[in-house]
């Protein structure tokens, strides 16, 4: 991608302005565009890490800051269906890393690393909130709880059937 | 709302109307009582009775630190020729933690009002809920709960024709525990990096831009209507002088039922694990208890009988902190637990402090070398040593949350570490 096919829709844009009248200054408005950016775009590219610090009158430096300091934007695009398996202690106690390793054998991958068809990516998370439904697994962020490897078998099945050939 | 007027029959606040069905949707929350009592408010009450019937009430912060929510906003400085900001903290990141979410996906509006009516106590115009980024779900729940009202001039410009305005907007975290801390919390919300600020000066006084800002945990702003409706004697009433009202504890771990459950301040920690949470998946008496989100110091089976309020938790080593409790019982791998604290705050530092950016690496790297019994002689010296090094010499206070684990290992179960090093030496 370069720097002129990174843009906004026009919609987007619009939300944008409206957006930032909601803070009192603008780079306040950074993070809600910078989720803009990942779910139009997949992922956060520096060519719209540029448009954005254009967009918001801000150096790009303080763009790559924020980019880099919080682990939900991701510079990098991942699986399809990004597989997030909270194992802090909570998830622990009930089995989260049998967990892990159930799902990494069934995708024949390891944690942080993405199915060769592009399809999954299973990484290891801090806790989720969720501890009472321990094990907490979260896929493209809709929360799974009580998961088991029986669960998360058909869960992976499921993805693999809806998302067809990726 | 159907929480009695009668303080001695209370028995929950926050989650009283927590099982309806569609609760989160306007009509029904009003049907329940939601925004009820809140043309009274804005009506016939002012800032300063106000402020007066949260003091009164005795309530202290929910989000941890048990600051008196009164006391706080007393502090706001007034005719500054500021705007005053309210920040809602619902970054819930403390292992442990998952109270707040319940209350954002099933009865938003109960925060929406809380927020309404401290917003008008403090003169806020501009009031923003800081939400983890993992909390997409409960963030589109509270936007479409915030639509509603807006619709229903219960925000925005002259609401419900009075002279108050105030505008509330949802701004996401994205996955930085750190942020949970209320400075940190701040410099996010302007767009930065989440770097804790030095205290004093506190929010209350320079915090937002600069302005005078009140940071609230979510618990604490949602308990505001019942507040006002019965009156600050009638929370003062409920629990334990110095520990009033009631409280939310998340349990997870090693018993039968995890969840959220809201009982009186001053339930035992065994009431609440044997007549709530179905008892101990194996055995009968917990092994370890972390009473108040995992950086607290654990407790273990002879504090079982330990009354869930601020004072009585300190008088047993620990804190009540955001009343999350894990329990852990006799088949939990402590060293395990151990390690995977270590390597959460490790990861959650945000490395302006040497003593927290080092020693929370150090504490992982040890943990993990004894873990996997590669440890070496002197580790429990050299835990011992970075963690009490980490305590109080920081902005923030991550790094004591990041050394109470390790030291609470080494204080109750030295053997467990030992016991590794000993299979090392072989
Ligand atoms: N809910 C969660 O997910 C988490 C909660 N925590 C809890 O956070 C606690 C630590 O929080 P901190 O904010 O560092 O505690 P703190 O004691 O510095 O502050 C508590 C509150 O009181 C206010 N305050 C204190 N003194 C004041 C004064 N003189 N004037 C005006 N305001 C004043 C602060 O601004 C803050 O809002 C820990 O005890 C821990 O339990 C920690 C991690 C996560
Ligand atoms: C590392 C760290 C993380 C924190 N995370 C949270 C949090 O997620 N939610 C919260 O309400 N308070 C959290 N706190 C406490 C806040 O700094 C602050 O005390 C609280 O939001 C004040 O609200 P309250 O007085 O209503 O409790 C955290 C503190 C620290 C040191
Ligand atoms: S104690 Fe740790 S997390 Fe807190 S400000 Fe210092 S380095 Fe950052
Ligand atoms: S420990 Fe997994 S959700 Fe909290």
């Amino acid at each position: 991608m370069s720097a002129d096919t990174v843009r906004f829709s026009d919609e987007r844009l619009a939300e944008i302005a409206e957006l930032v009248k909601r803070y009192p200054g603008p780079q306040s408005a950074l993070m809600p565009v910078l989720y803009m950016a990942q779910e139009d775009f997949g992922y956060i590219s520096m060519p719209a890490q540029e448009m954005i610090a254009d967009l918001l009158g801000i150096h790009l430096m303080r763009v790559r800051e924020v980019v880099t300091f919080y682990t939900m934007f991701k510079e990098q695009p991942s699986g399809k269906y990004l597989l997030e398996v909270c194992t802090n202690a909570g998830c622990m106690l009930n089995g989260a890393y049998e967990l892990v390793d159930h799902m990494c054998d069934s995708l024949g991958i390891k944690l942080g690393e993405t199915t060769p068809d592009g399809m999954f990516t299973i990484a290891e998370v801090e806790c989720a909130g969720a501890c009472g439904g321990a094990p907490v697994v979260q896929v493209n962020n809709i929360y799974h709880e009580k998961a088991t490897p029986e669960t998360m078998d058909e869960l992976i099945s499921k993805c693999r059937a809806e998302g067809g050939e990726a | 709302m159907t929480i009695s007027s009668d303080p001695k029959q209370v028995t929950q606040i926050c989650f009283d109307r927590i099982n309806i069905p569609d609760q989160h949707k306007l009509s029904v929350a009003r049907e329940n009582g939601a925004y009820e009592f809140l043309p009274t408010v804005l009506k016939e009450f002012d800032s300063a009775k106000i402020i007066n019937e949260v003091k009164t009430s005795g309530i202290r912060g929910r989000g941890g630190a048990g600051f008196p929510t009164g006391l706080k906003w007393s502090f706001v400085p007034r005719n500054t020729g500021k705007p005053t900001y309210l920040l809602c903290n619902a970054d819930e990141g403390e292992p442990g933690t998952f109270k707040d979410r319940d209350i954002m996906r099933f009865d938003p509006h109960l925060l929406i009002e809380g927020m309404i009516m401290a917003g008008f106590a403090l003169g806020v115009r501009d009031a923003y809920i800081y939400i983890r980024g993992e909390f997409l779900h409960e963030a589109n729940v509270l936007n479409a709960a915030i639509k509603e009202a807006y619709d229903a001039n219960l925000l925005g410009e002259n609401i419900l024709g009075t002279d108050y305005s105030m505008n509330l907007t949802v701004h996401r975290g994205a996955g930085a525990y750190v942020c949970g801390e209320e400075t940190a919390l701040i410099e996010s919300l302007e767009g930065k990096p989440g770097r804790p600020r030095f205290k004093p000066p506190f929010p209350a006084v320079e915090g937002f831009y600069r302005c005078p800002t009140v940071v609230n945990n979510v618990e604490t702003l949602a308990t505001v209507p019942a507040i006002l409706k019965f009156g600050g004697e009638w929370h003062a009433s409920i629990g334990i002088p110095n520990n009033t009202g009631c409280k939310i504890f998340s349990v997870s771990g090693h018993v039968n039922k995890p969840g959220n459950y809201e009982v009186p301040m001053g339930t035992s920690l065994k009431t609440l694990i044997e007549d709530y949470c179905g008892g101990l998946q194996h055995g009968t008496v917990p092994k370890v208890i972390i009473p108040g989100g995992s950086s607290t110091p654990w407790l273990t089976a002879e504090h079982y009988d330990t009354p869930l309020t601020y004072d009585d938790l300190m008088k047993a080593g620990s804190f009540l902190g955001s009343g999350a409790i894990i329990v852990m019982d006799e088949t939990a791998d402590l060293v395990a637990v151990t390690r995977r604290l270590a390597h959460f705050y490790a990861h959650e530092s945000c490395g302006q402090c040497t003593p927290c950016r080092e020693g929370t690496g150090w504490l992982e790297r040890v943990m993990k070398r004894v873990e996997h019994g590669k440890g070496r002689g002197d580790d429990v010296k050299v835990l011992k040593e970075a963690s009490e090094h980490m305590a109080g010499r920081t902005i923030c206070a991550l790094a004591e949350g990041a050394a109470a684990p390790v030291l609470s290992l080494l204080k109750f179960f030295p053997e467990d570490v030992k016991g590794r090093l000993a299979e090392s030496a072989e």
